[in-house]
């Protein structure tokens, strides 16, 4: 037994039960603690593989900006717990298993088929031990402006264009636009109205 | 179990814990004595006298304050959320002490006096108890630990006392409380942007984001030799001085950005329910930001433990760094006693149009000289 099967177990085990946390809560604000402390201890396992930068971005992408908004909404919109109203897509529920199945079988084959021991990405100050730098800032830095310059490049205008698009959406509206808008709500409310007569029947 | 015992992991997972220890016991030592130094120096800008009574010149005033608090009734009200009530507070606290692992206090491998001594008794200490120990505290470094992703690993932790705020402020189920919460994640979203942006160009001038190689890398001048004086990277170092500095005062919640415990729209902001060893949690927290923020631009702008002297003193080293650091608390004071409020809505504006895009154009200055004199 050494020091860091003892902190993988322990970690591992928090990270779990945390995420069962998630989905069996009721009240959404327990789930949402669940899924930061799902995050941070991911991040943590990311430290004990030396994967340092991860980790860091881990907490500061994750935990420390998508999960504050998150946050932020539930507060907001002081939503208190589940509403128990009925499912309209109750076939979705039948899906469920076969695709927890699919996806199981899939990390078993990853962990079966796939190569696990690192490899020494290309290091960019030449470091005696590859093992030691692997996760560190300029290795990182160094793949994704060398090998993988394109693919990043990608990605980030791939995020530009939700940003733009998010801006489009959330626009001030002209004003046939927002008439269309509260026609099509109005359709949608009387049509949720008669769903609920039908159930009610 | 013996080999788990003789591991080098273990052994250096037993010396990070003292060294923690130790550090954060004089972290404390400092917060206490912070607020102490507020009171007394507030006190004579506003020209009266301030806690004076305990001790001589009021000295054990914090300690007396911490026994108040330890010993008040706790208050926890009825339509409180119990759970996130009494989990805020340590929410807010453990990320803000968290950061003081990364802490460069002073040079690594510094002779202690006596530590070969010390090492020996504590080797045969552990062959007494048939363990092969082999210590060596003959020379120490003077930080927990110099992580490859120093920097950021602040950012992580401090991102992360956003929680305990926003969730203290809803679990307190009243409406001052949950409005000084999104104001004050609101506020922290906001400036966190200016104050990440401001550091690229010491990182640029730096090539690294270990904490202790950034200081390591300003040695020399007769220990002047520190980032905002450096040629050619002067200019936008010192437009990033300024930048990280507001949005530091921002970022940990101080006048005169202190809308979100705003006395006279909402009572106490966030904490307005808390009461006895809670509140004193809230505060001491804010106390270990505003230390974490100060160390860290005496780290990246001012030199970090470089001063006269230290090239042939080591143990100068932490001397010329509090110095720095109790420079920067009391600048949080003096501003303190010097200037109202902003309204809020001048606050968003000013961080968004101001901050924001002054720290963009400095990054790209400082690249531009980057790629010219670098």
């Amino acid at each position: 037994m050494e020091f860091s099967h003892i902190l993988f177990l322990g970690l591992a085990a928090l990270a779990v039960v945390a995420a069962f946390n998630v989905i069996l809560q009721r009240n959404p604000i327990y789930s949402a603690i669940g899924l930061i402390v799902v995050l941070g201890s991911l991040a943590a396992l990311f430290l004990t593989l030396s994967a340092q930068f991860i980790a860091a971005m881990q907490i500061i992408v994750y935990a420390g900006a998508i999960m504050v908004l998150f946050v932020f909404v539930i507060m907001l919109l002081n939503v208190r717990a589940e509403e128990t109203r009925m499912d309209k897509q109750k076939y979705l529920k039948w899906l469920a298993a076969p695709l927890f199945l699919a996806l199981l079988a899939e990390v078993m084959a990853v962990v079966r088929y796939v190569n696990l021991t690192p490899q020494p990405l290309p290091s960019a100050n030449g470091a005696a031990n590859p093992q030691e730098v692997l996760g560190t800032v300029e290795n990182i830095a160094f793949g994704m402006f060398t090998d993988y310059l394109i693919p990043f490049e990608a990605a980030s205008i791939l995020i530009l264009m939700a940003i733009v698009g998010s801006m489009l959406l959330a626009r001030r509206e002209k004003k046939e636009d927002v008439e269309r808008i509260e026609n099509a709500l109005v359709a949608q409310q009387e049509e949720e109205q008669k769903y609920e007569e039908e159930v009610a029947v | 179990m013996s080999s788990l015992l003789n591991s080098i992991d273990f052994q250096y997972v037993i010396g990070a814990l003292v060294k923690i220890a130790v550090f954060w016991i004089f972290i404390m030592l400092v917060v206490a004595y912070t607020v102490y130094a507020e009171r007394r120096v507030l006190a004579v800008i506003q020209n009266r006298l301030g806690p004076n009574r305990v001790g001589w010149q009021g000295l054990l005033q914090p300690f007396a304050d911490l026994l108040k608090f330890i010993f008040k009734e706790d208050i926890i009200p009825l339509a409180v959320n119990k759970w996130l009530y009494v989990l805020a507070p340590i929410i807010v606290l453990i990320p803000a002490m968290m950061v003081l692992i990364v802490y460069p206090f002073g040079p690594g491998d510094v002779p202690l006096p006596f530590g070969a001594d010390i090492s020996h008794t504590l080797n045969n200490l552990g062959a007494s108890f048939g363990m092969s120990w082999n210590i060596d505290l003959s020379k120490i470094n003077l930080y927990v630990t110099n992580m490859n992703v120093g920097l950021l690993y602040v950012f992580a932790m401090t991102s992360l006392g956003i929680y305990g705020i926003v969730v203290g402020g809803w679990a307190s189920n009243s409406k001052y409380s949950l409005l000084g919460g999104l104001r004050s994640s609101a506020q922290m979203i906001s400036y966190e942007l200016a104050l990440s942006l401001s550091v690229i160009a010491v990182l640029i001038q730096a090539g690294t984001l270990d904490l202790a190689k950034i200081v390591e890398q300003q040695q020399g001048w007769y220990g002047f030799k520190w980032n905002i004086f450096q040629w050619p990277m002067f200019l936008p170092c010192i437009i990033a001085f300024s930048i990280y500095m507001i949005s530091a005062i921002a970022e940990t919640n101080r006048v005169p950005f202190d809308l979100p415990e705003a006395e006279t729209e909402l009572v106490a902001g966030f904490h307005t329910e808390y009461s006895s060893l809670k509140f004193a949690l809230f505060f001491m927290a804010e106390y270990v930001n505003m230390m974490t923020v100060s160390v860290l631009a005496t780290t990246l702008f001012l030199g970090g433990w470089n001063g006269p002297g230290v090239e042939t003193y080591k143990w100068l080293g932490p001397v010329w760094f509090l110095a720095k650091v109790f420079f920067f608390l009391f600048l949080y004071i003096w501003l303190r006693g010097t200037l109202p409020r902003f309204r809020y809505d001048q606050l968003m504006d000013f961080g968004w149009k101001v901050l924001l895009p002054a720290a963009l154009f400095n990054v790209v200055l400082a690249s531009a000289i980057g790629v010219l004199f670098l």
